[in-house]
């Protein structure tokens, strides 16, 4: 078995899975926010009108809430969910609640790694379609909706479809400049936006081996931008090494068997890729930098689960120290943590000496919502993970997608610009 | 959840592929968490100009698809975002049947939460769908979809069928059982949630 065959084998008490069989997982860790917490909620109100006690959660300590679409509160109505989601979190005993402008708080899937919430094995289901990004640690790492997130609250365990594993072989380390966003970019232009459609991407070989955990946590949020149920890759010293720093303990590893099987094998040469874009209005819209439309950027944002993990602020910092950016500029780090690291090891007075606006960690402006939306025509260089039309902010605007590099490089130009190319 | 009843209707044509989720409802409508209303937001960007005029080259605008309770789209319909909140605003509006060459993963499977049956045909299908103009009818008994010049037949997972036959999510599917269950768990050394 491959190693999502033997989580899900595991999880529902079987002693081997193979695609196609339907299976009830134990769940071990559910996430929710607050989009998703709020329509969980909705789904709970349905339920006790329907005479079905809602009063108990599965297991308390298992589930965690993080605050990051709407805060700090764009409006009343999202202050108010706030308000709803800290009740329930209180009703039902959550204790793992992230709350914004208190201590460890960031996006919710960049808590799930900074924070350690969750552990290579575990099958772990969060309310938002980039959930996962989490798969990176060696977990079986998958979005659902809001009934779905509802029913495993009150049960503990959900059915899945054991999906067709496709194998991303990478070959070799990823050359200078270039970052593990312009591999995933690369690889969903060849596949197209559904190309994993149901399936798991599982990334391997020696461009993995020689890859940060931080990268291959890029790697596996952006599958969903090519429609797979997940991504993953098998955990190794690095993943326990990162985990450890974290303060976990009593790893369980778990990986492939030697003859475990996959669908297909997709091989890609990392040491040889390049820069990438995608363009509007697609993530599979992509073209190397040096091909890239010659257009006016009024804005490079750095922020997201994607695109502000400590190594894209670090990447990024490269690129602008001792230089201005031409453009308006934002870098929100994905986390509380990472902001004070990059606060400590000088990242953010390169960012202010270059012209930046640093930000508080927050979804911000990558789902539109609020910190920095775009007008009408305006165009952006984002190291977000999408560019559907309007996602930014105005329907009429446009977003490039790209690496941190590109992105702060973007940023002293005003062109999208290749980071091996500043002078 | 109502039980879902055969569907008679004409078909509203959207000739998109990749319609994602962001374009279904957008952002700003997702801090709403009333029952119902999310209707009025589908396809907000597409439907209303920046005063909130409606366009009148968009279909849904079109009054001859009023009242449709069926929709037909391109490729991969619902990518993207999580939010369930899409599949509300088509329920909403009044559509029970979305029909597409492909569903992304998370939306198919929300719809049946939500007593909306996706239907999944070959691109030539949709391709005579979207240029149908006579009232079809959707008959998920026997899994058939009926224009005036054809019975086209589709798939589906026999379970997800019931559920959709019966009015039942997930959730209150478990509940049906929930005396079979509270017996096992008394037998059960594991503590017991229910």
């Amino acid at each position: 078995m491959n190693i999502v065959e033997k989580i899900l084998a595991r999880a529902s008490g079987k002693s081997s899975v193979a695609p196609d069989d339907v299976v009830f997982a134990d769940v071990d860790k559910v996430m929710m926010h607050d989009v998703s917490g709020p329509g969980v909620l909705k789904v709970f109100d349905k339920l006790k009108k329907q005479g079905i006690a809602v009063d108990k959660l599965f297991d308390p300590t298992k589930v965690w809430v993080a605050e990051d679409h709407f805060v700090p509160s764009a409006d009343k109505l999202s202050a108010e969910n706030i308000v709803k989601l800290s009740n329930f979190t209180k009703n039902y005993g959550i204790e793992k609640h992230f709350k914004y402008g208190m201590g460890q708080y960031g996006i919710c899937h960049t808590l799930s790694h900074e924070q350690a919430m969750v552990m290579p094995g575990d099958v772990y289901v969060g309310g938002d379609s980039h959930t996962n990004t989490t798969g990176a640690l060696g977990a079986f790492a998958v979005g659902l909706g809001h009934t779905d997130i509802a029913y495993v609250l009150l049960n503990g365990n959900i059915w899945f479809k054991v999906p067709e594993t496709y194998y991303f072989k990478l070959n070799g380390k990823l050359p200078d400049h270039v970052m593990a966003k312009d591999l995933i970019l690369k690889i969903i232009g060849e596949i197209g936006n559904d190309g994993g459609a149901y399936r798991t991407m599982q990334f391997g070989g020696s461009g993995i081996d020689d890859m940060s955990v931080e990268s291959r946590l890029t790697l596996c949020n952006m599958t969903t931008e090519a429609g797979a149920k997940n991504g993953i890759v098998e955990p190794d010293q690095k993943v326990v090494d990162y985990l450890s720093a974290k303060g976990a303990t009593n790893l369980n590893l778990v990986n492939g068997d030697a003859d475990a099987e996959y669908s297909k094998i997709f091989e890609f040469e990392s040491s040889e890729m390049e820069p990438m874009i995608a363009k509007p209005f697609s993530p599979d819209n992509t073209c190397v930098v040096g091909e890239a439309p010659s257009v006016e950027l009024d804005k490079s944002y750095i922020g997201s689960c994607t695109g502000a993990k400590y190594e894209d602020l670090e990447a990024a910092a490269k690129v602008l120290k001792g230089r201005k950016v031409k453009i308006r500029t934002e870098v929100l780090p994905a986390a509380i943590s990472i902001y004070q690291r990059a606060m400590e090891n000088g990242l953010l007075k390169i960012f202010l000496d270059a012209g930046v606006t640093v930000g508080p960690p927050t979804c911000g402006a990558c789902c539109g919502a609020h910190m920095g939306v775009l007008a009408k025509d305006e165009i952006c260089i984002s190291t977000t993970n999408r560019n559907f039309p309007g996602r930014m902010g105005h329907v009429e605007s446009q977003t490039y997608l790209s690496s941190p590099m590109v992105a702060a490089a973007s940023a002293v130009t005003g062109k999208i610009t290749d980071p091996r190319d500043l002078k | 959840m109502e039980p879902f009843q055969n569907v008679k209707s004409i078909v509203t044509p959207l000739d998109k592929v990749n319609v994602d989720t962001d374009q279904i409802i957008p952002k700003q409508f997702l801090k709403l968490v009333q029952k119902s209303g999310f209707g009025k937001f589908l396809f907000f960007n597409w439907r209303y100009d920046e005063n909130e005029n409606m366009k009148s080259d968009f279909i849904l605008n079109d009054p001859k698809y009023d009242g449709s309770k069926i929709l037909v789209a391109g490729d991969n319909f619902g990518c993207g975002s999580s939010r369930e909140h899409a599949v509300w605003a088509l329920d909403d509006y009044g559509f029970s049947v979305i029909i597409s060459s492909s569903f992304a993963d998370i939306f198919f499977s929300n719809c049946f939460k939500n007593g909306i049956l996706p239907i999944s045909l070959e691109s030539e299908i949709i391709q005579k769908l979207l240029q149908e103009t006579n009232v079809v009818e959707v008959d998920l008994e026997n899994q058939i979809i009926k224009t005036p010049s054809e019975s086209i037949s589709f798939t589906i997972n026999s379970h997800k069928k019931k559920i959709l036959l019966e009015g039942l999510d997930d959730i209150a599917q478990t509940f049906q059982y929930v005396d079979e269950i509270s017996e096992f768990e008394k037998k059960s050394t594991v503590p017991s949630v229910l």
